[in-house]
Formats: structure tokens, C-alpha cells, sequence
């Protein structure tokens, strides 16, 4: 069953210099049990997709189009039925940076306020449930009492994670759960992460879905089931995760997978790929293939009109003229 | 620094022999250190007397500090409360109708010199004006021959108290609705606010449960550090209502001046500065867990 729908999403901020256009007609699904990993560089919409899941975007956002979660489109869903859907049914892993948690606020009390807010348990088993969470998490249970600052920076990671699970919701949104780690303790988190989602999966309650965001396309290709990259506000291109990583279509994705060289692979080691230039202002987008200024195989059609996002495999879409030609 | 010869001031009125004035003139040429150590003895010093009302320092702060905590203490604590609930409403949407209004006034307010505004509810409250009747004294703690021991006087003196205490608090929680409004500003930004709205909470408990407590921290340290600007702030509105507080003393004893009655005033003055301070740093022990460990 499809969890997650987004129907041709677009995202644009008002700003000083005008409309800035965001996220550009998404249209994606999300199987239930399913985690998709979105990768993309810096500023190229995948955060403004996933603020947008449960209307957390500021007030300058502008978004159009549907996000159905279970059917249920959310972006037309009155303030209290979408109160009662955030959290319960869709949780946020945030950064693990020191601002996501309230400094002044034992973590205890931050993991049981969603469990009071949505569930009804009764209050003398809610450190009980705090403690279950914290244990799941790799935490020992009397952390409930300590505040954000008293924790490393993995620490609190795993604290994001245990509050999104608290509710055991539908979905999941990871965005960049690992960027404020250093890279021993990113592995763990990520990790226990996937394992816990996993786990949830094949219970009895049915499959987490799980939108795991990067700009690491190699964590993404070993963690998630599919994979859809972003560029410039527009997927272009997506399908199953190693299939995209060990056999990228679309050039972005090639010089995007090749920016990773793999442990042990001399010659990715010794010619070093990255991508010339910069990813386009979403303010002021290039004509025709938004990618054509930086594509090392772009032909003159590229700067006129945009490629459309085909099929060009079983499960397989990309967005280029080239792609099989 | 303060005009006048004190040596001729304590010599008033006295018959004084010239070699003794001497004498106290030569301790004026004494090591600075030396002076200082003395400054600080001075008030303490039971045989040295007020010069203007020949009565001892001590007693006489004695008498009026009860005064000015009731006013200074009534005027804080109603100027923090409203000044945050005014701070709270105005920053949470900031530039909404309520905001611009608010901060409108209350920049009016902060502008104006307290003994100015004071006077002008004098005029219009007390003296009555633009056809409202004077309801309210002139001046002074009680009306005389009231006994202020019974509950019959103690609302005279509250009636009494009503106009000074409102100078007060109008001039000081625009300086407390201000700060709490942009360290609410502030907090808006932070990620945690997302983090609490994605849970499912309703925007007044974010506000409540998430913002206020963060954005309370540097409030409740400004208002402290701000007790030695209301002391200033005693000193005329209670000249203006004839209140018979430390304020009042301070004005008296400037007329003299009458230095030993002043010395022990701002020695006095000073170290309740500094335990408002202390308290500050003290508070936010209490509200603050990261300052704890």
C-alpha cells in the first residue's frame, strides 16, 4: 500500500527578490515499510520537500500541489486534524545539533510530551515507556532526568531518534540525521537508525516507512530501498538504491555517486571526480535542463527545453535527453 | 564632586574654634586610602548626625526604607508582570496589530523622564482635569491623624500609594515588555519551536511549554540588573508625590546637602545594587540548568 504520495509538490518562497521556486512538481510515492533515501547537494530542495510533509515550512512558503498521507491529502487538512496526524503518524528525526532539543527541558520530559499529547497511557507508566525508548536507543533509562547539554553530540542523535519512535508512527523523516556527527558515531547512528525502523517493520503493527535525506549518495545506496536524486527542485532521477549507485543514468547522478570513491578502489582513489562549478540560484534557474551548464555530455537541445522524467528501466526514471541514446 | 565646603557645612550654626576647623580641614588633605576607609566608617559612626536634622543617619533610613520598599516593591512586581505578559503577546507575532500597538506605547513610555509623567497624573488625577474629578492625594503616605495600623488605614495608604506606584510601573514595564518581547523574537528562530510544533502541539503550548521559559532567562536577569535604575527612579517620583521614602530622604538631604545623611544613603544605595546583582547571577542558576553544571 502506498504511504506517501506527493502529487506535482511545489514549494516557492517569497523573498526581496522575488519568487523563489523550491521544489518544482515532485510527483513521488512511498511504499508502507519502504525507506527512500533523497540525495542531493545543498540547497537543492530536498529540505523544503521534507518540512513540507507536515506543514512546518515558514510562512513565506508557498506550497502547492498534494502530499496524501494514507489518501489523505495534508496540505488541505484543517490545523487540528493535521495536529493530531504530526507526531503520531509522522515523526521527524531533526539534526542532532544542540538547538533541535529545548535547553531548559529534561530530555525525559521532551521524549514523554508527544506520548501524553497523542496516546493515552496512563501517566505512571510514562517514565516506564521514556525508560523502553531510551533503552532502544542504546541509552540507559535514568538519562531521562539529564539535560540536552549534559550529552555528546551522538547522544542527543539517539535521543531524536527514541522521540520519533515514541509514537510508533507511520513515517518516518530523517533529514540529514548524521551531518553534526563526527563520522565513527554517524555509522552507529544511522545504524540503529535503519535497525530500528527495520525492526518496527516487521512487527505486528504494520511497516515504518522511513524518507531518509542526504548529500551521501553511498549511505543512502547501502541504507534505503530506493533512491530519488535531486537537482535544482526537480527528481531527476530515481529507482531501487544499488541499482542507482552502482549504475547511475542520469550525468548528475554519475558525477554524484563518483564524488564517493569506494574504500579499496585504487583507480577512484587516484582520478578523484567532483562536479565543476556550482549548483544554479533557485532564483535564477538556467533555461531548458536546469543541470545543462555544469553536464559534461549536454548537446544544444539541453539549453532550450527541459527533459521530462521517463522510464528508462523496470522501476527506473531519469530526466535526460541522453539517458540510452 | 558635590558643591559646597563640607567643612563649613558641619561648622554651620556651631560655635566653632578656628584651630578645630583646621584640624578637620587638614584630614581632607589625608592619603586617598585613608579617606576612603574613613568614608566607609563614617556612617557608622554613632556621635556623627545628620547636619540638617541633627538626628542620627541610621535611624532616620531606618524610618523611611519601609516606604520606599512598598512603593519600589508594589511597582516591580506589577510592572514584571504586565510588562511580560505585554513582552510575550507582542513577540510572538511580532508586527501583528497587538505588537505595533504595544511597542508603540511602550517606546512612548521608556522615553519618558518618570518625574514628567508623574506630575502630569498628579495634574490630571489628583488636581483633576479635562473634566475628570481629582480622586486620588496630592501627596504624602497617609492622610494625617489616619492610624495606619488599622485595616482602615491601610487603605489609605493604599489609595495614597495608587498614583506613584502607577508612574512607576508605566515608565518600568515598558523597559521589561520590550526585553521580553525581542528575546521572544529571538526564540522564534529555534529549531526546538519546529520540533515542538511537529510533535502536535498547539501553538499557545509552544509558546508556553517551549518559548517563554528560554526567552524568560535574560528577562528576569535584566530586571534585576535594573533595580539600580529604579532606585533614580525612586528618588523623583517620590519627591514629585512628597513620599516619605529613601527618594524623599535623597532629595531633603541634597538640599543641605547634608553629607553624612547622603554618604550613608548612597552607601546604602550601593549595596542593595549590588545584592540585586548577586540575586540576578543567583536567579539564573535557578532557571538556567546549563549554568548548573
Amino acid at each position: 500500500m502506498t504511504l506517501l504520495q506527493f502529487r506535482d509538490l511545489s514549494v516557492d518562497y517569497a523573498s526581496s527578490e522575488g519568487i523563489v521556486p523550491a521544489v518544482r512538481g515532485v510527483t513521488l510515492d512511498i511504499e508502507a515499510g519502504e525507506t527512500l533515501g533523497i540525495a542531493g547537494e545543498s540547497g537543492c530542495g530536498k529540505t523544503s520537500l521534507a518540512s513540507a510533509v507536515l506543514r512546518l515550512l515558514p510562512e513565506t512558503a508557498q506550497v502547492r500541489g498534494e502530499i496524501r498521507l494514507d489518501g489523505v491529502d495534508l496540505l488541505r487538512m484543517k490545523w487540528g486534524t493535521l495536529r493530531a496526524v504530526r507526531w503520531s503518524q509522522a515523526a521527524i528525526v531533526f539534526q542532532g545539533a544542540l538547538h533541535a532539543l529545548n535547553p531548559v527541558q529534561r530530555i525525559g520530559d521532551q521524549i514523554a510530551e508527544p506520548i501524553r499529547l497523542h496516546q493515552t497511557v496512563p501517566e505512571k507508566r510514562i517514565n516506564a515507556r521514556v525508560g523502553e525508548l531510551l533503552t532502544q536507543v542504546g541509552l540507559p533509562a535514568s538519562r531521562a532526568k539529564s539535560y540536552p547539554h549534559q550529552l555528546s553530540g551522538g547522544q542527543r542523535q539517539r535521543v531524536m531518534i527514541a522521540m520519533a519512535l515514541a509514537c510508533k508512527p507511520a513515517l518516518i523523516i530523517a533529514d540529514e540525521p548524521t551531518t553534526a556527527l563526527d563520522v565513527m558515531v554517524q555509522a552507529q547512528v544511522l545504524d540503529l537508525l535503519t535497525g530500528l525502523v527495520r525492526n518496527a517493520s516487521a512487527g505486528p503493527d504494520g511497516g515504518m516507512g522511513m524518507i531518509l535525506i542526504s548529500h551521501d549518495l553511498g549511505v543512502l545506496g547501502t541504507t534505503c530501498d530506493r533512491i530519488a536524486v535531486m537537482y535544482a527542485g526537480q527528481i531527476i532521477e530515481s529507482g531501487p538504491a544499488l541499482e542507482i549507485f552502482d549504475n547511475p543514468k542520469h550525468p548528475y547522478t554519475r558525477a554524484l555517486a563518483a564524488a564517493f570513491p569506494r574504500i579499496g578502489d585504487p583507480a577512484a582513489r587516484y582520478a578523484p571526480t567532483g562536479l565543476p562549478g556550482d549548483p544554479p540560484f533557485p532564483g535564477d534557474l538556467p533555461t531548458g535542463c536546469s543541470f545543462h551548464p555544469r553536464c559534461p555530455i549536454a548537446v544544444g537541445s539541453c539549453r532550450d527545453s527541459a527533459p521530462a522524467l521517463v522510464h528508462v528501466a523496470p522501476h527506473r526514471t531519469a530526466a535526460c535527453f541522453k539517458v540510452d541514446s | 564632586m558635590l558643591p559646597g565646603d563640607p567643612i563649613g557645612l558641619y561648622a554651620r550654626g556651631r560655635n566653632q574654634d578656628p584651630e578645630q576647623l583646621v584640624e578637620l580641614r587638614r584630614a581632607l588633605n589625608k592619603p586617598l586610602l585613608e579617606q576612603f576607609l574613613t568614608y566607609l566608617r563614617n556612617p557608622f559612626d554613632s556621635t556623627i548626625d545628620s547636619t540638617r536634622f541633627s538626628r542620627p543617619v541610621w535611624e532616620m533610613i531606618g524610618e523611611r526604607l519601609w516606604p520606599t520598599l512598598l512603593l519600589l516593591g508594589t511597582a516591580i512586581l506589577l510592572a514584571s508582570i504586565i510588562g511580560i505578559w505585554i513582552g510575550i503577546r507582542a513577540g510572538w507575532k511580532p508586527g501583528g496589530r497587538f505588537d505595533r500597538i504595544s511597542t508603540g506605547t511602550t517606546l512612548i513610555l521608556y522615553s519618558m523622564p518618570e518625574f514628567w509623567l508623574g506630575m502630569m497624573l498628579l495634574i490630571v488625577f489628583s488636581v483633576g482635569a479635562f473634566g475628570i474629578p481629582g480622586m486620588f492625594p496630592v501627596g504624602g503616605i497617609s492622610t494625617p491623624g489616619v492610624d495606619t495600623s488599622s485595616p482602615m488605614g491601610w487603605l489609605n495608604v493604599l489609595w495614597h500609594l495608587v498614583l506613584p506606584c502607577t508612574t512607576l510601573v508605566l515608565i518600568y514595564l515598558a523597559d521589561y515588555a520590550l526585553v521580553m518581547r525581542s528575546s521572544l523574537i529571538d526564540e522564534r528562530k529555534q529549531e526546538y519551536l519546529t520540533l515542538a510544533r511537529a510533535k502536535g502541539l498547539r501553538d499557545a503550548m509552544v509558546r508556553k511549554r517551549h518559548a517563554v521559559p528560554n526567552a524568560l532567562l535574560p528577562t528576569v536577569t535584566l530586571i534585576f540588573l535594573s533595580l539600580g535604575f529604579v532606585v533614580t527612579g525612586a528618588i523623583t517620583v517620590e519627591t514629585v508625590f512628597s513620599w516619605p521614602g529613601l527618594g524623599l530622604l535623597t532629595y531633603e538631604a541634597l538640599r543641605g546637602p547634608d553629607i553624612p545623611l547622603l554618604q550613608a544613603i548612597f552607601l546604602m544605595f550601593s549595596i542593595a545594587v549590588i545584592v540585586a546583582n548577586l540575586i540576578a547571577e543567583l536567579l539564573y542558576v535557578v532557571f538556567d540548568p546549563r549554568v548548573r553544571s
